[in-house]
Protein backbone atom coordinates (compact mmCIF):
# COMPACT_ATOMS: atom_id res chain seq x y z
CA UNK A 1 0.00 0.00 0.00
CA UNK A 2 1.28 3.51 -0.49
CA UNK A 3 0.12 6.57 1.09
CA UNK A 4 0.59 10.09 0.09
CA UNK A 5 -0.28 13.51 2.64
CA UNK A 6 -1.85 16.12 0.86
CA UNK A 7 -0.90 19.83 2.65
CA UNK A 8 -2.74 22.54 1.24
CA UNK A 9 -4.78 25.85 2.54
CA UNK A 10 -8.86 26.10 2.60
CA UNK A 11 -10.11 26.83 -0.95
CA UNK A 12 -6.82 25.58 -2.93
CA UNK A 13 -8.74 22.73 -3.82
CA UNK A 14 -6.11 19.14 -2.06
CA UNK A 15 -9.44 17.39 -0.90
CA UNK A 16 -10.01 17.73 -4.94
CA UNK A 17 -6.50 16.91 -5.85
CA UNK A 18 -6.81 13.74 -3.22
CA UNK A 19 -10.35 12.32 -4.99
CA UNK A 20 -8.46 12.86 -8.59
CA UNK A 21 -5.85 10.18 -7.51
CA UNK A 22 -8.19 8.00 -5.97
CA UNK A 23 -10.48 7.79 -9.24
CA UNK A 24 -7.14 8.06 -11.34
CA UNK A 25 -5.60 4.89 -9.21
CA UNK A 26 -8.63 2.97 -9.76
CA UNK A 27 -8.99 3.60 -13.42
CA UNK A 28 -5.03 2.23 -13.51
CA UNK A 29 -6.71 -0.79 -11.87
CA UNK A 30 -6.07 0.05 -7.76
CA UNK A 31 -7.68 0.07 -5.53
CA UNK A 32 -7.93 3.38 -3.54
CA UNK A 33 -9.08 5.53 -0.70
CA UNK A 34 -9.29 9.80 -0.42
CA UNK A 35 -10.51 11.51 2.29
CA UNK A 36 -9.61 14.78 4.18
CA UNK A 37 -8.65 15.76 7.73
CA UNK A 38 -11.62 18.64 8.35
CA UNK A 39 -10.19 21.38 10.59
CA UNK A 40 -11.78 24.86 10.30
CA UNK A 41 -13.55 25.18 6.91
CA UNK A 42 -12.60 28.50 5.95
CA UNK A 43 -10.35 29.79 3.31
CA UNK A 44 -6.87 29.93 3.70
CA UNK A 45 -6.75 27.57 6.75
CA UNK A 46 -4.35 24.98 6.77
CA UNK A 47 -6.13 21.69 5.08
CA UNK A 48 -4.51 18.42 4.93
CA UNK A 49 -6.30 15.25 2.55
CA UNK A 50 -4.96 11.76 2.30
CA UNK A 51 -4.72 9.31 -0.06
CA UNK A 52 -4.38 5.61 -0.28
CA UNK A 53 -3.25 3.16 -3.01
CA UNK A 54 -2.94 -0.52 -3.01
CA UNK A 55 -3.88 -3.66 -5.12
CA UNK A 56 -6.55 -4.90 -2.70
CA UNK A 57 -9.77 -3.15 -1.24
CA UNK A 58 -8.83 -1.16 1.89
CA UNK A 59 -10.28 -0.93 4.89
CA UNK A 60 -7.79 0.79 7.12
CA UNK A 61 -9.67 4.19 8.48
CA UNK A 62 -6.65 6.40 10.32
CA UNK A 63 -5.28 8.69 9.09
CA UNK A 64 -1.86 8.54 7.28
CA UNK A 65 1.40 8.97 9.68
CA UNK A 66 4.12 7.68 7.63
CA UNK A 67 3.47 8.71 4.16
CA UNK A 68 5.46 7.59 0.79
CA UNK A 69 4.87 11.01 -0.68
CA UNK A 70 3.92 14.40 1.01
CA UNK A 71 2.42 16.66 -1.38
CA UNK A 72 2.55 20.68 -0.51
CA UNK A 73 0.44 22.96 -2.64
CA UNK A 74 1.43 26.36 -0.63
CA UNK A 75 5.36 26.48 0.03
CA UNK A 76 4.49 29.42 2.88
CA UNK A 77 3.08 25.58 4.80
CA UNK A 78 6.43 24.80 5.83
CA UNK A 79 6.85 26.89 8.18
CA UNK A 80 3.18 26.87 9.82
CA UNK A 81 2.73 22.60 9.37
CA UNK A 82 5.60 20.03 9.96
CA UNK A 83 4.78 18.84 6.51
CA UNK A 84 8.12 16.44 6.76
CA UNK A 85 6.23 14.52 10.08
CA UNK A 86 6.32 11.31 9.77
CA UNK A 87 7.74 10.87 5.76
CA UNK A 88 9.21 7.33 5.09
CA UNK A 89 13.00 7.66 4.14
CA UNK A 90 12.88 6.29 0.87
CA UNK A 91 9.63 8.88 0.43
CA UNK A 92 9.49 11.62 -1.53
CA UNK A 93 8.15 15.52 -0.64
CA UNK A 94 6.68 17.29 -3.32
CA UNK A 95 6.13 21.27 -3.01
CA UNK A 96 5.36 24.02 -4.96
CA UNK A 97 7.87 26.46 -4.99
CA UNK A 98 10.39 28.58 -7.05
CA UNK A 99 12.95 27.22 -5.11
CA UNK A 100 15.06 24.39 -5.01
CA UNK A 101 15.20 21.21 -3.07
CA UNK A 102 18.49 22.36 -1.61
CA UNK A 103 16.77 25.66 -0.20
CA UNK A 104 15.14 23.42 2.03
CA UNK A 105 16.10 21.77 5.40
CA UNK A 106 13.67 19.43 6.90
CA UNK A 107 14.67 16.93 9.46
CA UNK A 108 13.68 13.68 6.93
CA UNK A 109 15.64 11.23 5.15
CA UNK A 110 12.77 11.35 2.16
CA UNK A 111 14.03 13.21 -1.27
CA UNK A 112 12.81 17.07 -1.66
CA UNK A 113 11.35 17.42 -5.14
CA UNK A 114 9.95 21.23 -6.39
CA UNK A 115 7.85 22.61 -9.08
CA UNK A 116 6.80 26.22 -9.99
CA UNK A 117 3.41 24.81 -10.26
CA UNK A 118 2.03 28.54 -9.70
CA UNK A 119 3.79 29.37 -12.68
CA UNK A 120 2.85 26.74 -14.78
CA UNK A 121 -0.69 27.76 -13.89
CA UNK A 122 -0.91 30.95 -14.35
CA UNK A 123 1.18 30.28 -17.98
CA UNK A 124 -1.29 27.42 -19.04
CA UNK A 125 -4.57 27.46 -17.13
CA UNK A 126 -4.02 31.75 -16.52
CA UNK A 127 -5.21 31.20 -12.53
CA UNK A 128 -3.46 30.41 -10.26
CA UNK A 129 -5.09 26.93 -9.07
CA UNK A 130 -2.57 24.08 -8.82
CA UNK A 131 -4.01 20.86 -7.49
CA UNK A 132 -4.66 19.30 -10.72
CA UNK A 133 -0.91 20.13 -11.90
CA UNK A 134 0.49 18.83 -8.13
CA UNK A 135 -1.46 15.82 -9.00
CA UNK A 136 0.06 15.49 -12.82
CA UNK A 137 3.46 16.26 -10.87
CA UNK A 138 3.20 13.46 -8.14
CA UNK A 139 2.19 11.52 -10.82
CA UNK A 140 5.67 11.88 -12.86
CA UNK A 141 7.28 11.78 -9.37
CA UNK A 142 5.85 8.65 -8.59
CA UNK A 143 5.35 7.04 -11.32
CA UNK A 144 2.38 5.44 -9.11
CA UNK A 145 -0.59 6.62 -11.52
CA UNK A 146 -0.68 7.03 -15.66
CA UNK A 147 -1.41 10.71 -16.12
CA UNK A 148 -4.09 9.64 -18.77
CA UNK A 149 -5.88 8.50 -16.17
CA UNK A 150 -5.68 11.89 -14.05
CA UNK A 151 -6.39 13.76 -17.18
CA UNK A 152 -9.59 11.71 -18.02
CA UNK A 153 -10.59 11.86 -14.24
CA UNK A 154 -10.19 15.79 -14.77
CA UNK A 155 -12.04 16.07 -18.04
CA UNK A 156 -14.91 14.28 -16.42
CA UNK A 157 -15.05 16.39 -13.29
CA UNK A 158 -14.67 19.68 -15.22
CA UNK A 159 -15.76 19.07 -18.68
CA UNK A 160 -15.17 21.12 -21.94
CA UNK A 161 -12.19 24.54 -22.26
CA UNK A 162 -11.89 24.38 -18.27
CA UNK A 163 -10.41 20.27 -18.32
CA UNK A 164 -8.77 20.77 -21.53
CA UNK A 165 -6.35 23.38 -19.88
CA UNK A 166 -5.73 21.56 -17.15
CA UNK A 167 -5.24 18.37 -18.90
CA UNK A 168 -2.43 20.25 -20.77
CA UNK A 169 -1.17 21.33 -17.62
CA UNK A 170 -0.69 17.98 -15.82
CA UNK A 171 0.89 16.67 -18.76
CA UNK A 172 3.37 19.51 -18.53
CA UNK A 173 3.84 18.89 -14.91
CA UNK A 174 4.49 15.29 -15.30
CA UNK A 175 6.61 15.34 -18.18
CA UNK A 176 8.99 17.96 -16.35
CA UNK A 177 9.11 15.38 -13.13
CA UNK A 178 9.00 12.10 -15.23
CA UNK A 179 12.58 13.36 -16.48
CA UNK A 180 13.89 13.72 -12.97
CA UNK A 181 13.18 10.24 -12.40
CA UNK B 1 -17.24 -6.60 -9.39
CA UNK B 2 -14.53 -4.26 -9.59
CA UNK B 3 -16.12 -3.53 -13.31
CA UNK B 4 -18.91 -2.04 -11.99
CA UNK B 5 -17.59 0.09 -9.33
CA UNK B 6 -17.06 3.57 -9.33
CA UNK B 7 -15.22 6.03 -6.93
CA UNK B 8 -17.56 8.72 -5.29
CA UNK B 9 -18.17 10.25 -2.47
CA UNK B 10 -19.62 8.28 0.90
CA UNK B 11 -22.59 10.50 0.94
CA UNK B 12 -23.22 10.36 -2.82
CA UNK B 13 -23.40 6.85 -2.22
CA UNK B 14 -26.09 6.89 0.04
CA UNK B 15 -27.93 9.45 -1.52
CA UNK B 16 -27.96 7.54 -4.79
CA UNK B 17 -29.20 4.04 -2.59
CA UNK B 18 -31.71 6.43 -1.35
CA UNK B 19 -32.97 7.46 -4.70
CA UNK B 20 -33.03 4.07 -5.88
CA UNK B 21 -35.38 3.04 -3.24
CA UNK B 22 -38.16 5.51 -4.69
CA UNK B 23 -38.89 7.66 -1.37
CA UNK B 24 -42.12 9.16 -1.80
CA UNK B 25 -41.32 12.04 0.40
CA UNK B 26 -38.13 13.87 1.70
CA UNK B 27 -37.80 15.73 4.53
CA UNK B 28 -34.24 16.87 6.10
CA UNK B 29 -32.33 20.05 7.48
CA UNK B 30 -28.93 20.54 6.65
CA UNK B 31 -26.31 20.45 9.48
CA UNK B 32 -22.27 19.08 8.95
CA UNK B 33 -21.51 16.57 8.11
CA UNK B 34 -24.90 14.55 6.54
CA UNK B 35 -24.93 17.55 4.29
CA UNK B 36 -23.44 16.18 1.08
CA UNK B 37 -26.51 13.47 1.26
CA UNK B 38 -29.54 15.99 1.99
CA UNK B 39 -27.66 18.35 -1.60
CA UNK B 40 -27.16 15.17 -3.70
CA UNK B 41 -30.69 14.67 -2.94
CA UNK B 42 -32.26 17.87 -3.44
CA UNK B 43 -30.52 17.71 -6.76
CA UNK B 44 -31.72 14.43 -7.81
CA UNK B 45 -35.49 15.80 -7.02
CA UNK B 46 -34.37 19.41 -8.54
CA UNK B 47 -33.50 17.56 -11.69
CA UNK B 48 -36.52 15.11 -12.04
CA UNK B 49 -34.51 11.94 -11.20
CA UNK B 50 -36.95 11.47 -8.75
CA UNK B 51 -40.83 11.49 -8.61
CA UNK B 52 -40.53 12.37 -4.92
CA UNK B 53 -42.19 15.42 -2.58
CA UNK B 54 -38.88 16.96 -1.19
CA UNK B 55 -39.62 18.86 1.71
CA UNK B 56 -37.65 22.33 2.96
CA UNK B 57 -38.38 23.01 6.39
CA UNK B 58 -36.99 25.01 9.03
CA UNK B 59 -35.39 22.60 11.63
CA UNK B 60 -34.87 19.20 12.51
CA UNK B 61 -37.64 18.98 14.77
CA UNK B 62 -40.39 19.81 11.57
CA UNK B 63 -38.44 17.63 9.14
CA UNK B 64 -38.94 14.38 11.52
CA UNK B 65 -42.62 15.62 12.33
CA UNK B 66 -43.56 16.39 8.12
CA UNK B 67 -42.38 12.57 8.19
CA UNK B 68 -44.26 11.51 11.28
CA UNK B 69 -47.44 12.98 9.17
CA UNK B 70 -46.57 12.01 5.22
CA UNK B 71 -45.91 8.39 6.81
CA UNK B 72 -49.02 8.33 8.47
CA UNK B 73 -50.93 8.67 4.58
CA UNK B 74 -48.81 6.09 3.62
CA UNK B 75 -46.13 7.24 1.88
CA UNK B 76 -42.23 6.01 1.64
CA UNK B 77 -40.67 8.76 3.64
CA UNK B 78 -36.76 9.68 4.17
CA UNK B 79 -34.38 11.94 6.42
CA UNK B 80 -30.57 12.27 7.29
CA UNK B 81 -29.42 13.82 10.64
CA UNK B 82 -26.83 14.41 12.33
CA UNK B 83 -25.59 15.13 16.35
CA UNK B 84 -27.71 18.26 17.88
CA UNK B 85 -30.18 17.80 14.81
CA UNK B 86 -30.74 14.32 15.86
CA UNK B 87 -30.85 15.82 19.66
CA UNK B 88 -33.77 17.82 18.51
CA UNK B 89 -35.42 15.28 16.91
CA UNK B 90 -35.62 13.12 20.08
CA UNK B 91 -39.56 13.96 21.03
CA UNK B 92 -40.66 12.97 17.90
CA UNK B 93 -38.26 10.03 17.99
CA UNK B 94 -40.53 8.15 20.10
CA UNK B 95 -43.55 9.38 18.40
CA UNK B 96 -42.50 7.73 14.80
CA UNK B 97 -42.02 4.35 16.78
CA UNK B 98 -45.13 4.01 19.29
CA UNK B 99 -47.52 4.83 15.99
CA UNK B 100 -45.50 2.53 14.15
CA UNK B 101 -44.43 4.38 11.06
CA UNK B 102 -41.71 2.83 9.10
CA UNK B 103 -39.56 6.40 8.88
CA UNK B 104 -36.03 5.59 7.53
CA UNK B 105 -33.35 7.56 8.71
CA UNK B 106 -29.67 7.98 7.78
CA UNK B 107 -27.68 9.13 11.14
CA UNK B 108 -24.45 10.51 10.42
CA UNK B 109 -22.56 10.12 13.63
CA UNK B 110 -20.89 13.25 15.11
CA UNK B 111 -20.41 13.58 19.22
CA UNK B 112 -22.80 16.53 20.73
CA UNK B 113 -22.35 19.51 22.19
CA UNK B 114 -20.42 21.33 23.96
CA UNK B 115 -17.73 21.90 23.67
CA UNK B 116 -19.17 22.30 19.84
CA UNK B 117 -17.71 19.60 17.40
CA UNK B 118 -18.08 18.71 14.32
CA UNK B 119 -16.36 15.26 13.83
CA UNK B 120 -16.96 11.57 14.61
CA UNK B 121 -18.40 9.91 17.11
CA UNK B 122 -21.38 7.68 18.41
CA UNK B 123 -23.04 9.63 20.69
CA UNK B 124 -25.59 10.76 18.96
CA UNK B 125 -27.14 7.65 17.77
CA UNK B 126 -26.53 5.93 20.65
CA UNK B 127 -27.89 8.49 22.82
CA UNK B 128 -31.81 7.55 21.22
CA UNK B 129 -31.38 3.91 22.24
CA UNK B 130 -34.41 3.69 23.59
CA UNK B 131 -36.91 5.83 21.49
CA UNK B 132 -37.91 2.09 20.04
CA UNK B 133 -35.81 3.05 16.57
CA UNK B 134 -34.22 0.28 14.64
CA UNK B 135 -30.42 0.91 14.55
CA UNK B 136 -27.77 -0.32 12.32
CA UNK B 137 -24.12 0.74 11.87
CA UNK B 138 -22.26 0.23 8.59
CA UNK B 139 -18.37 -0.56 8.42
CA UNK B 140 -17.63 1.33 4.92
CA UNK B 141 -19.50 3.16 2.13
CA UNK B 142 -20.70 -0.04 0.09
CA UNK B 143 -22.22 -1.41 3.11
CA UNK B 144 -23.90 1.92 4.42
CA UNK B 145 -25.70 2.39 0.83
CA UNK B 146 -26.81 -1.04 0.54
CA UNK B 147 -28.08 -1.16 4.29
CA UNK B 148 -30.72 1.52 2.88
CA UNK B 149 -32.87 -0.78 1.05
CA UNK B 150 -32.25 -3.55 3.71
CA UNK B 151 -33.38 -1.10 6.24
CA UNK B 152 -36.27 0.21 4.39
CA UNK B 153 -37.41 -3.57 3.45
CA UNK B 154 -37.11 -3.95 7.05
CA UNK B 155 -39.00 -1.31 8.73
CA UNK B 156 -42.07 -1.76 6.84
CA UNK B 157 -42.39 -5.39 7.21
CA UNK B 158 -45.81 -5.85 8.14
CA UNK B 159 -44.78 -7.82 11.43
CA UNK B 160 -42.22 -4.54 11.68
CA UNK B 161 -43.41 -1.69 10.99
CA UNK B 162 -40.86 0.48 13.43
CA UNK B 163 -38.69 3.42 12.06
CA UNK B 164 -35.33 2.88 11.37
CA UNK B 165 -32.03 4.30 11.48
CA UNK B 166 -28.60 3.47 8.98
CA UNK B 167 -26.30 5.04 11.21
CA UNK B 168 -22.84 5.38 9.06
CA UNK B 169 -19.53 7.14 10.74
CA UNK B 170 -19.18 11.07 10.01
CA UNK B 171 -16.58 12.47 7.54
CA UNK B 172 -14.68 9.05 7.70
CA UNK B 173 -17.46 7.53 5.61
CA UNK B 174 -19.26 10.57 4.41
CA UNK B 175 -16.62 12.29 2.98
CA UNK B 176 -14.33 9.17 1.85
CA UNK B 177 -14.05 8.64 -1.81
CA UNK B 178 -13.54 5.00 -2.14
CA UNK B 179 -14.36 2.35 -4.63
CA UNK B 180 -18.24 1.57 -4.70
CA UNK B 181 -21.04 -0.27 -6.95
CA UNK B 182 -24.04 2.34 -7.19
CA UNK B 183 -27.45 0.56 -6.49
CA UNK B 184 -29.13 -0.92 -9.89
CA UNK B 185 -32.51 0.80 -9.99
CA UNK B 186 -33.70 -3.08 -11.59
CA UNK B 187 -32.22 -4.97 -8.60
CA UNK B 188 -33.83 -2.49 -6.37
CA UNK B 189 -37.07 -2.53 -7.76
CA UNK B 190 -37.01 -6.06 -7.35
CA UNK B 191 -35.51 -6.49 -4.01
CA UNK B 192 -37.97 -3.77 -1.94
CA UNK B 193 -41.68 -3.97 -3.11
CA UNK B 194 -43.47 -0.91 -3.09
CA UNK B 195 -44.74 0.00 0.23
CA UNK B 196 -48.36 -0.61 0.86
CA UNK B 197 -49.40 -0.40 4.46
CA UNK B 198 -52.63 -1.66 5.84
CA UNK B 199 -53.39 1.41 7.98
CA UNK B 200 -53.36 5.04 6.64
CA UNK B 201 -54.63 8.45 7.40
CA UNK B 202 -57.16 8.85 4.64
CA UNK B 203 -60.13 11.26 5.24
CA UNK B 204 -62.24 8.49 2.84
CA UNK B 205 -62.12 6.49 6.00
CA UNK B 206 -60.73 8.10 9.00
CA UNK B 207 -58.88 7.20 11.88
CA UNK B 208 -56.77 8.52 14.61
CA UNK B 209 -52.75 7.31 15.07
CA UNK B 210 -51.35 7.65 18.29
CA UNK B 211 -54.48 9.22 20.16
CA UNK B 212 -54.64 8.33 23.51
CA UNK B 213 -53.81 5.38 25.52
CA UNK B 214 -54.62 5.27 29.31
CA UNK B 215 -53.27 2.86 32.19
CA UNK B 216 -55.85 0.13 30.61
CA UNK B 217 -53.88 -0.15 26.97
CA UNK B 218 -50.89 1.49 27.46
CA UNK B 219 -48.51 -0.92 28.12
CA UNK B 220 -49.87 -3.40 25.56
CA UNK B 221 -48.59 -0.59 23.16
CA UNK B 222 -45.16 -0.61 24.25
CA UNK B 223 -44.74 -4.57 24.38
CA UNK B 224 -46.09 -5.42 20.94
CA UNK B 225 -43.21 -2.12 19.92
CA UNK B 226 -41.02 -5.08 21.75
CA UNK B 227 -42.55 -7.74 19.99
CA UNK B 228 -41.80 -6.15 16.80
CA UNK B 229 -38.29 -5.87 17.51
CA UNK B 230 -38.34 -9.62 17.87
CA UNK B 231 -39.47 -10.27 14.56
CA UNK B 232 -37.07 -7.74 13.39
CA UNK B 233 -33.98 -9.85 14.80
CA UNK B 234 -35.16 -12.54 12.73
CA UNK B 235 -35.86 -10.51 9.59
CA UNK B 236 -32.59 -8.44 9.79
CA UNK B 237 -31.22 -12.00 8.73
CA UNK B 238 -33.38 -13.02 6.14
CA UNK B 239 -33.34 -9.30 4.68
CA UNK B 240 -29.46 -9.86 4.74
CA UNK B 241 -29.36 -12.82 2.83
CA UNK B 242 -32.12 -11.99 0.60
CA UNK B 243 -29.93 -9.24 -0.60
CA UNK B 244 -26.49 -11.45 -0.95
CA UNK B 245 -29.25 -13.13 -3.44
CA UNK B 246 -30.16 -10.96 -5.54
CA UNK B 247 -27.31 -8.26 -5.29
CA UNK B 248 -24.10 -10.77 -4.49
CA UNK B 249 -23.05 -8.85 -1.78
CA UNK B 250 -23.28 -10.26 2.68
CA UNK B 251 -21.82 -7.78 5.51
CA UNK B 252 -23.30 -9.63 8.08
CA UNK B 253 -27.31 -9.51 9.23
CA UNK B 254 -26.98 -8.95 13.60
CA UNK B 255 -23.51 -9.85 13.80
CA UNK B 256 -20.45 -10.73 11.40
CA UNK B 257 -17.33 -12.52 12.40
CA UNK B 258 -13.77 -11.91 11.42
CA UNK B 259 -11.42 -14.91 12.35
CA UNK B 260 -13.56 -15.42 15.12
CA UNK B 261 -14.03 -18.99 15.45
CA UNK B 262 -10.82 -19.98 17.70
CA UNK B 263 -10.27 -16.35 18.83
CA UNK B 264 -9.48 -16.26 22.77
CA UNK B 265 -9.66 -12.44 22.41
CA UNK B 266 -12.35 -11.42 20.82
CA UNK B 267 -13.02 -7.79 19.86
CA UNK B 268 -16.82 -6.10 19.37
CA UNK B 269 -17.19 -2.50 18.15
CA UNK B 270 -19.52 -1.10 15.48
CA UNK B 271 -19.28 1.27 12.31
CA UNK B 272 -16.11 1.89 10.52
CA UNK B 273 -13.38 1.31 12.99
CA UNK B 274 -14.48 -2.37 11.85
CA UNK B 275 -12.07 -1.97 8.84
CA UNK B 276 -8.80 -0.61 11.01
CA UNK B 277 -9.39 -3.30 13.16
CA UNK B 278 -9.69 -6.04 10.82
CA UNK B 279 -6.08 -4.88 9.37
CA UNK B 280 -4.82 -4.70 13.33
CA UNK B 281 -5.99 -8.20 13.36
CA UNK B 282 -4.03 -9.68 10.78
CA UNK B 283 -1.03 -8.23 11.71
CA UNK B 284 -0.86 -9.62 15.27
CA UNK B 285 -2.25 -13.35 13.94
CA UNK B 286 0.75 -13.13 11.76
CA UNK B 287 2.62 -12.82 14.99
CA UNK B 288 0.55 -15.78 16.29
CA UNK B 289 -2.03 -13.76 18.62
CA UNK B 290 -5.10 -15.19 18.98
CA UNK B 291 -7.95 -12.15 18.12
CA UNK B 292 -10.58 -12.42 16.26
CA UNK B 293 -13.40 -9.94 15.68
CA UNK B 294 -17.44 -9.64 16.22
CA UNK B 295 -18.84 -6.99 14.36
CA UNK B 296 -22.15 -5.99 15.57
CA UNK B 297 -24.38 -4.85 12.86
CA UNK B 298 -27.44 -4.24 14.86
CA UNK B 299 -27.70 -2.58 18.11
CA UNK B 300 -31.37 -2.29 18.31
CA UNK B 301 -32.56 -4.87 18.05
CA UNK B 302 -29.82 -5.84 20.29
CA UNK B 303 -28.84 -9.73 19.31
CA UNK B 304 -28.40 -11.01 22.74
CA UNK B 305 -28.58 -14.83 21.49
CA UNK B 306 -26.32 -14.49 18.67
CA UNK B 307 -23.64 -12.55 20.73
CA UNK B 308 -23.80 -15.15 23.69
CA UNK B 309 -23.59 -18.56 20.65
CA UNK B 310 -20.95 -15.95 19.23
CA UNK B 311 -18.62 -15.66 22.00
CA UNK B 312 -18.90 -19.07 23.26
CA UNK B 313 -15.43 -19.87 22.55
CA UNK B 314 -13.72 -16.25 24.28
CA UNK B 315 -11.49 -15.97 26.97
CA UNK B 316 -11.48 -12.24 26.70
CA UNK B 317 -14.30 -9.62 25.02
CA UNK B 318 -12.64 -6.21 24.70
CA UNK B 319 -15.45 -3.78 23.68
CA UNK B 320 -15.19 -0.40 21.63
CA UNK B 321 -17.49 2.23 22.22
CA UNK B 322 -17.52 6.06 20.33
CA UNK B 323 -19.72 6.76 23.24
CA UNK B 324 -20.25 7.31 26.73
CA UNK B 325 -22.17 7.13 29.41
CA UNK B 326 -21.10 9.87 31.75
CA UNK B 327 -21.83 8.82 35.19
CA UNK B 328 -21.69 5.14 34.77
CA UNK B 329 -17.91 5.30 32.59
CA UNK B 330 -18.34 3.09 29.84
CA UNK B 331 -20.04 2.44 26.55
CA UNK B 332 -23.17 1.77 25.74
CA UNK B 333 -21.54 -1.63 23.54
CA UNK B 334 -19.93 -2.89 27.09
CA UNK B 335 -22.93 -2.10 28.95
CA UNK B 336 -24.56 -4.33 26.85
CA UNK B 337 -22.49 -7.05 25.90
CA UNK B 338 -22.02 -8.01 30.03
CA UNK B 339 -25.42 -7.65 30.34
CA UNK B 340 -25.78 -10.04 27.95
CA UNK B 341 -23.31 -12.42 29.36
CA UNK B 342 -24.74 -12.56 32.77
CA UNK B 343 -27.34 -14.45 32.85
CA UNK B 344 -25.15 -17.54 31.22
CA UNK B 345 -22.85 -19.57 32.51
CA UNK B 346 -19.91 -17.76 30.21
CA UNK B 347 -18.79 -15.45 32.60
CA UNK B 348 -16.04 -14.58 30.41
CA UNK B 349 -14.24 -10.86 31.21
CA UNK B 350 -15.60 -7.88 29.57
CA UNK B 351 -13.25 -5.18 29.41
CA UNK B 352 -14.81 -1.47 28.47
CA UNK B 353 -12.32 0.60 26.14
CA UNK B 354 -14.09 4.54 24.84
CA UNK B 355 -12.36 5.76 22.22
CA UNK B 356 -12.74 8.17 19.15
CA UNK B 357 -14.77 10.82 20.61
CA UNK B 358 -15.53 14.10 18.42
CA UNK B 359 -13.09 12.91 16.03
CA UNK B 360 -9.85 11.78 17.69
CA UNK B 361 -8.12 9.56 14.96
CA UNK B 362 -8.13 5.38 16.12
CA UNK B 363 -4.70 4.37 14.56
CA UNK B 364 -3.83 0.54 14.33
CA UNK B 365 -1.44 1.03 16.96
CA UNK B 366 -3.90 1.87 19.22
CA UNK B 367 -6.00 -1.33 18.82
CA UNK B 368 -3.03 -2.98 19.65
CA UNK B 369 -2.09 -0.67 22.83
CA UNK B 370 -5.86 -1.71 23.94
CA UNK B 371 -4.89 -5.67 22.91
CA UNK B 372 -2.32 -5.82 25.47
CA UNK B 373 -4.01 -4.32 27.91
CA UNK B 374 -6.89 -6.55 28.01
CA UNK B 375 -4.49 -9.36 27.98
CA UNK B 376 -3.21 -8.11 31.97
CA UNK B 377 -6.17 -9.92 32.45
CA UNK B 378 -4.78 -13.24 32.00
CA UNK B 379 -2.10 -11.95 34.99
CA UNK B 380 -5.27 -10.66 37.35
CA UNK B 381 -5.34 -6.99 36.49
CA UNK B 382 -8.66 -6.13 35.66
CA UNK B 383 -9.84 -3.13 33.60
CA UNK B 384 -13.24 -2.59 34.20
CA UNK B 385 -13.56 0.33 31.47
CA UNK B 386 -12.12 3.25 30.23
CA UNK B 387 -10.33 5.77 28.14
CA UNK B 388 -8.06 4.06 25.40
CA UNK B 389 -7.35 7.46 23.98
CA UNK B 390 -6.75 10.10 26.52
CA UNK B 391 -4.35 12.70 26.61
CA UNK B 392 -2.15 13.34 30.05
CA UNK B 393 -1.26 16.49 29.32
CA UNK B 394 -4.97 17.70 29.47
CA UNK B 395 -6.89 14.77 31.47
Amino acid sequence: MKEIRIHGRGGQGSVTAAELLAVAAFEDGKYSQAFPAFGVERRGAPVTAFVRIDDKPIRLRSQIYEPDYVVVQDATLVDVVNIAAGAKPDGFILINTEKSPDSFNFNTKATVKTLDATKLAMDIIGKPIVNTILAGAFAGVSGLINPESIKNAVMERFPGKVGEKNCLAIQTAYDLMEAQR
Amino acid sequence: MRKNMVVVEGSYAVAHAVKVCRPNVISAYPITPQTHIVEDLAQFAADGEMNCEYMNVESEFSAISALIGASAAGARTYSSTTSQGLALMHEALFNASGMRLPIVMTVVNRALSAPINIWNDQQDSISQRDTGWIQLYAEDVQESADMTPQIYKLAEDEDVLLPAMSCMDGFILSHVYEPVILLEQSLTDEFLPAYDPEFTLDPKNPMSFGAFADPGTYTEFRYKQEKAMGVALEKIEEIANEFKDIYGRYYGGLIDGYVLDDAEIVIMAMGSIIGTVKDTIDELRIQGESVGLLKVRSFRPFPTEAIRKALKNAKVVITLDKNISIGKNEGALCTEVKACLHNTDNRVPVIGFMLGHGGRDIPINMIKKIINKAKLVEKGIFIESEFADLREDLA
